[in-house]
C-alpha cells in the first residue's frame, strides 16, 4: 500500500510477481551474467530506457555542465573562460543576490504560514462536514489547476492602484488607496496572496485525507477521558497528521524558493529598468527571477549557473531545517 | 438539537464563504471580459456581466495570435501527454510486475531524479536545444517531456494493485510475451490511472511557463502562457484585453477539471499520502 512496503516488497523474497511471471525465474538468475540477462530480459530494459535517455540528455548532462559552467566565464557565443570559484565569490559580495534571497525566504514566510495554517481549518472543516462536500472540494481544488500566469495577470488587475478593484473598495469605503504594486511590502502581500490563493486549497485536500484516515475511535476514547475540542486537537488531529504536514511543508519550501512566475509577470512591465526587475526597489525579486534575469537577460551563463547552484543548497539547507523544525515541534507536544 | 442545526448552518456559512472566494477570481475575471476597461474604471465598478465580450475578443485577435498560440499549446499538451502516457505506463509496468538484475537500483535512480531542481539544467538544456536547432521550435517542449520520474512512480504503484498476477500468468501460458502481456492484460486494467495520469500531465504542459519563456524565442510563434505575459506587458493597462485573454486561455482546462473532478482530487491525495 505505501510506498514503503511496496519497496521492501520489491527489493527482497520474489513476491507473488514474480512467481506469477514465472521470468524472474529462480533467485540465481538474478546473478547471470550481464549478456544473458539482456538476451532473457531485454523487453524490460527497452521499457524502461525511454526515461533514462531522455533523463541523461535532458537532465542529467546539462546538471554537471552547470556545475562545469559556474567556475567559467562565458556569454554564450565565445569561448570559455576559466575562472575558477571567481564566480561565487562574487556572489558572496553581490547585494542585488543577497536582497533576492532575502525577498524569496520573506515571501515564502507571509506565503506558507498562512496558508498551511488555513488548510487545516478548512481540511477541519470539510472533515465534520456531510452535506455538499464535492461541491467543496472542486471548489478548493480548483485554484490549483489554473495557470500562475493567468492569476497574476487577475492579481495585477485587481490589485492596481488607479483601476483596480480592491482600492476602489476601499475609495467607496473613503479610505485611501494603497500602491499596492509600488510599495517595498504591498509587492510582498500581493505576491504571497497568489501564492495563498493558489495553494491553500491543495493542501486543505491533502490535509482531509489524512483526517479521515485517523480511525474515530481514537477521539472517542479521548472524549471519555474526558478531552476537549481544542485539546482532541492537538493531542491526536496534528500528532497523528505529522508525516502529512511534513509532507506539505517540505512542498511548499521547495515551491516557495522558486518563485518566479508571480514577479516576472507581475513586473514584466517594467521594461524602463530591466524587464526582470521584480518591481520597484526589488521588492519582488525572487533568487530565480535574480537567475533568469543574469543568465537569459545579461546572457551571463557563468554566473548564471554559479546563482543556480548557490539557490539549490540555499534550498536544501532551508528545507533540512523545516523538517527538523516540524519534526521536534510535533515530538515537543 | 437546534444547536447541532444551528452549529452546522454556521459550519456551512463558512464554507461557503471559503469556496466564494476561492472561485471570485473566474467570476471577475468573466465580468471584466464582458466589460469594456471604461466601464471598469468607474466607481463603485461594475460587478455584472456586460455586452462587450465579442468586442473585447476581437481585440485580443487583433493584437496577438491567439488562437495560434493556442493551437501550439494544444499540440505541445496533446503530443506530451501521449508520449508519457505511453513511455511512463510500459517503464512502470516492467518494473511493478518483473524481476530483472539492475531493477533495484535503476528504480532508486528514478526516485533520486525527484530531488534534482529544474533551475539546475536549464542553461545548458536552452544550450543543447540551440546545438540540436530546436530553439523556438515545438520539439523543444515536446522531447525532454516525453517521460517524467513522477508518472513511473505513481503507475507503477497503481499498477501493482490493479494487475492481478494471474491472469499476467495465464496469458504467459498462453505464449504472450512481455510486450503483448502489457498491451492485452496491463492496458485495460489501469484505464483510471492512465486517465488521472493524463489530465495532470496535459495540466501542467499547459500551464507551463518558464521553459516555454527562455526556449520559444519568436515573437510570432509562442505558447499560450508567453503569449498571455506578453499581452499583459504591452497592453498593460487595457485589462478587459488582457483578463479576456486570461480567460479563454484558463476556460478550456477548467471544464476538464470539473468533469474529472471527483476521480482526479481522489487520486490526487491518494498520491501525496503514498509520499
Amino acid at each position: 500500500m505505501s510506498a514503503r512496503t511496496s519497496a521492501r516488497a520489491s527489493t527482497g523474497m520474489p513476491g507473488p510477481a514474480t512467481a506469477a511471471t514465472g521470468r524472474g525465474g529462480p533467485p540465481g538468475a538474478r546473478h547471470a551474467r550481464p549478456k544473458g540477462a539482456w538476451r532473457r530480459y531485454w523487453p524490460q530494459y527497452v521499457s524502461i530506457s525511454p526515461f533514462f535517455l531522455l533523463f541523461t540528455v535532458f537532465m542529467l548532462v546539462p546538471v554537471l555542465f552547470s556545475l562545469y559552467l559556474a567556475f567559467h566565464k562565458w556569454n554564450g557565443l565565445g569561448e570559455m573562460e576559466f575562472v575558477g570559484p571567481r564566480n561565487f565569490e562574487l556572489l558572496m559580495q553581490d547585494e542585488m543576490f543577497w536582497q533576492a534571497l532575502q525577498n524569496t525566504f520573506l515571501i515564502w514566510f507571509m506565503s506558507t504560514i498562512p496558508m498551511l495554517f488555513l488548510a487545516l481549518v478548512v481540511a477541519n472543516m470539510l472533515n465534520s462536514a456531510v452535506r455538499f462536500t464535492g461541491f467543496y472540494r472542486i471548489a478548493y481544488f480548483v485554484p490549483n489547476v489554473t495557470s500562475v500566469v493567468a492569476v497574476t495577470i487577475f492579481f495585477g488587475s485587481v490589485f492596481s492602484t488607479n483601476f483596480g478593484l480592491i482600492n476602489a473598495i476601499l475609495q467607496w469605503l473613503s479610505a485611501s488607496p494603497v500602491p499596492w504594486l509600488v510599495n517595498e511590502w504591498t509587492i510582498k502581500i500581493v505576491i504571497s496572496a497568489i501564492i495563498c490563493w493558489q495553494w491553500t486549497g491543495y493542501n486543505a485536500i491533502i490535509y482531509l485525507a489524512g483526517l479521515q484516515a485517523i480511525p474515530s475511535e481514537m477521539y472517542e476514547a479521548a472524549r471519555i477521558d474526558g478531552a476537549g475540542p481544542v485539546q482532541l486537537f492537538f493531542r491526536i488531529t496534528i500528532p497523528m497528521l505529522r508525516p502529512i504536514i511534513l509532507f506539505t511543508v517540505v512542498v511548499s519550501t521547495i515551491n516557495g524558493m522558486q518563485t518566479f512566475t508571480e514577479p516576472q509577470v507581475l513586473f514584466g512591465i517594467n521594461s524602463a529598468n530591466n524587464a526582470s526587475s521584480g518591481g520597484p526597489g526589488g521588492a519582488g525579486l525572487t533568487a530565480i527571477l535574480y537567475f533568469y534575469r543574469e543568465a537569459f537577460n545579461n546572457n551571463d551563463y557563468g554566473y548564471g549557473a554559479a546563482i543556480a547552484w548557490a539557490v539549490f543548497v540555499a534550498i536544501l539547507l532551508f528545507t533540512a531545517i523545516n523538517w527538523r523544525i516540524v519534526q521536534r515541534r510535533e515530538r515537543g507536544l | 438539537m437546534i444547536a447541532t442545526r444551528l452549529r452546522a448552518a454556521a459550519l456551512h456559512l463558512v464554507l461557503v464563504v471559503g469556496a466564494l472566494i476561492s472561485l471570485f477570481p473566474f467570476y471577475w475575471t468573466a465580468v471584466m471580459a464582458t466589460n469594456t476597461t471604461k466601464e471598469m474604471y468607474q466607481v463603485p465598478p461594475r460587478v455584472t456581466f456586460g455586452p462587450a465580450l465579442f468586442e473585447n475578443i476581437g481585440r485580443l485577435l487583433s493584437s496577438i495570435d491567439f488562437f495560434g498560440s493556442m493551437l501550439n499549446t494544444l499540440i505541445v499538451a496533446s503530443c506530451t501527454t501521449a508520449l508519457v502516457l505511453f513511455f511512463d505506463s510500459i517503464a512502470a509496468f516492467a518494473f511493478a510486475k518483473y524481476e530483472f538484475p539492475g531493477r533495484r537500483i535503476m528504480f532508486g535512480l528514478l526516485l533520486l531524479t525527484y530531488m534534482l531542481p529544474m533551475q539546475l539544467a536549464l542553461i545548458p538544456q536552452f544550450v543543447i536545444m540551440a546545438e540540436l536547432g530546436w530553439v523556438g521550435t515545438l520539439n523543444a517542449l515536446i522531447v525532454p517531456a516525453a517521460a517524467n520520474a513522477f508518472g513511473i512512480f505513481w503507475l507503477r504503484q497503481y499498477i501493482k494493485g490493479a494487475v492481478p498476477d494471474d491472469v499476467l500468468a495465464a496469458a504467459r501460458i498462453d505464449g504472450a510475451g512481455f510486450f503483448r502481456q502489457y498491451w492485452h492484460v496491463g492496458l485495460p486494467a489501469i484505464r483510471p490511472g492512465l486517465a488521472f495520469l493524463g489530465i495532470t500531465t496535459f495540466i501542467a504542459a499547459w500551464n507551463d511557463y518558464t521553459w516555454p519563456l527562455i526556449v520559444m524565442v519568436d515573437p510570432s510563434n509562442l505558447t499560450l502562457q508567453v503569449a498571455l505575459s506578453q499581452l499583459n506587458t504591452v497592453h498593460n493597462l487595457d485589462y478587459s484585453l488582457v483578463l479576456t485573454g486570461a480567460l479563454l486561455a484558463v476556460l478550456p482546462l477548467a471544464v476538464v477539471f470539473v468533469l474529472f473532478a471527483r476521480g482526479f482530487i481522489r487520486d490526487a491525495m491518494k498520491g501525496a499520502l503514498r509520499g
